[in-house]
């Protein structure tokens, strides 16, 4: 209960010092989250990091989600740290398919690599990046894979050609299909086995 | 000048096993005191170059290398003090030019399988490959995944496979051993 009251005088704090920017903020399970404006994202991140009050001096993380038929779609998820007062941070921004993110790499060097992967996986734009690549797919990839419409086994697969001494690309050949069980279905799942294989005196009756 | 007999209970005896039934080339020493008794009796041995070719090879199997996922710690594991690869000749090599056994251990992603495959084609022949773990035996875990090739045979051509996730050191160590077998079983020199 202390550390609920606790962060929730710094949310308070922390919402009265930058204003407007921080659209909402809630503590939950002992976590402070707060959801910035999209556009003043650099602003705060910056203003955290440098007043001694808060001095949230590493960036732990950069996330995205993909919260599809939601409007906006995607959210951008910041984890900060301050080592100086034992605290943590969660900062969110949502932002629309398409729309660029700017980016915090002028704040924390560390956000390079980490916004690069959340547009390698999400296809979230981010502005004034200093070097906008794919980080973890394959040369040459499509899609955005963790997009929640992206398909599970994706367009392509490999294979070596003995003819042209190459590993060729090829559109997915399943020859088998991808199964789900349904282990709480009394009639497919390990319930029925269960059943059936528990000994005779626990099955009641003989 | 007597050799020793390996320690087999009487029943073992009755049922064939001993020095005369060992088949060939799978026990090491056994072999050796064979040997030896030959040489000390007769003073020469008669073999045939293929045999000779092969015991050699499979002697000194030098993998290269090459970890990709979990799979790489029990192969470590297989080449530390405990399983000792050593004593069977096996010992890894930093480059696929001094190695005749590939060991694809672990997870091969399709931005991997080109590399792959480019350092199998750096490997002089004979060369041979022990597709470790299910990944690599034909996706696993990750079959139905977008990055994850279905099995390593899709780009180099296995010789063994060792199923488990990851397997244990023993199994890895049973694979190598199988393939030992697979070499001493090959003919390296024919009539034309």
């Amino acid at each position: 209960m202390e550390i609920q009251k606790e962060l929730e005088n710094l949310g308070t704090l922390i919402a009265e010092e930058i204003g407007t920017d921080i659209l909402s903020w809630t503590v939950a399970y002992n976590e402070l989250m707060m959801t910035v404006e999209r556009q003043s994202i650099v602003r705060v991140v910056t203003y955290l990091r440098d007043s001694e009050s808060f001095h949230f001096d590493q960036l732990m993380d950069v996330c995205g989600v993909d919260y599809l038929g939601r409007e906006p779609r995607f959210e951008v998820v910041y984890n900060l740290l301050s080592l100086s007062h034992n605290r943590r941070l969660r900062l969110k921004v949502e932002v629309e398919e398409g729309m660029p993110v700017p980016s915090v790499t002028s704040v924390y060097s560390s956000a390079d690599w980490w916004e690069r992967e959340v547009f390698d996986l999400y296809g979230i734009p981010f502005e004034d990046h200093p070097d906008l690549r794919r980080i973890l797919t394959d040369y040459g990839f499509e899609g955005h894979p963790l997009r929640k419409d992206f398909p599970l086994t994706g367009y392509v697969e490999v294979r070596y050609d003995e003819e042209q001494k190459r590993v060729v690309y090829e559109p997915v050949k399943l020859p088998q299909a991808f199964r789900t069980f349904d282990f709480e279905s009394p009639w497919e799942g390990m319930g029925v086995a269960a059943q059936t294989l528990r000994p005779k005196d626990e099955r009641g009756g003989g | 000048m007597g050799i020793k007999k390996p320690f087999l209970s009487e029943e073992a005896l009755r049922a064939g096993y001993g020095i005369n039934a060992i088949p060939e080339g799978v026990a090491p020493d056994i072999l050796l005191e064979t040997l030896s008794e030959e040489v000390s009796q007769k003073g020469f041995i008669v073999t045939q170059l293929d045999k000779v070719a092969a015991w050699a090879q499979a002697g000194s199997l030098w993998p290269m290398t090459f970890g990709l996922a979990c799979c790489a710690i029990e192969m470590m594991q297989t080449a530390a003090a405990r399983y000792d690869l050593d004593r069977f000749g096996v010992v890894f090599r930093p480059s696929p030019r001094q190695a005749d056994l590939m060991i694809v251990a672990g997870t091969l992603t399709n931005k991997m399988a080109a590399p792959l495959r480019k350092v199998y084609d750096q490997m002089a022949e004979p060369r041979y490959v022990i597709s470790m773990g299910s990944c690599a035996n034909g996706g696993g875990y990750y079959h139905y995944s977008y990055s994850v090739t279905r099995g390593c045979d899709r780009i180099v051509p296995v010789d063994v496979y060792v199923p488990g996730c990851p397997p244990t050191a023993e199994a890895l160590l049973y694979g190598i051993l199988q393939l030992q077998r697979k070499i001493q079983r090959e003919k390296h020199f024919s009539r034309c």
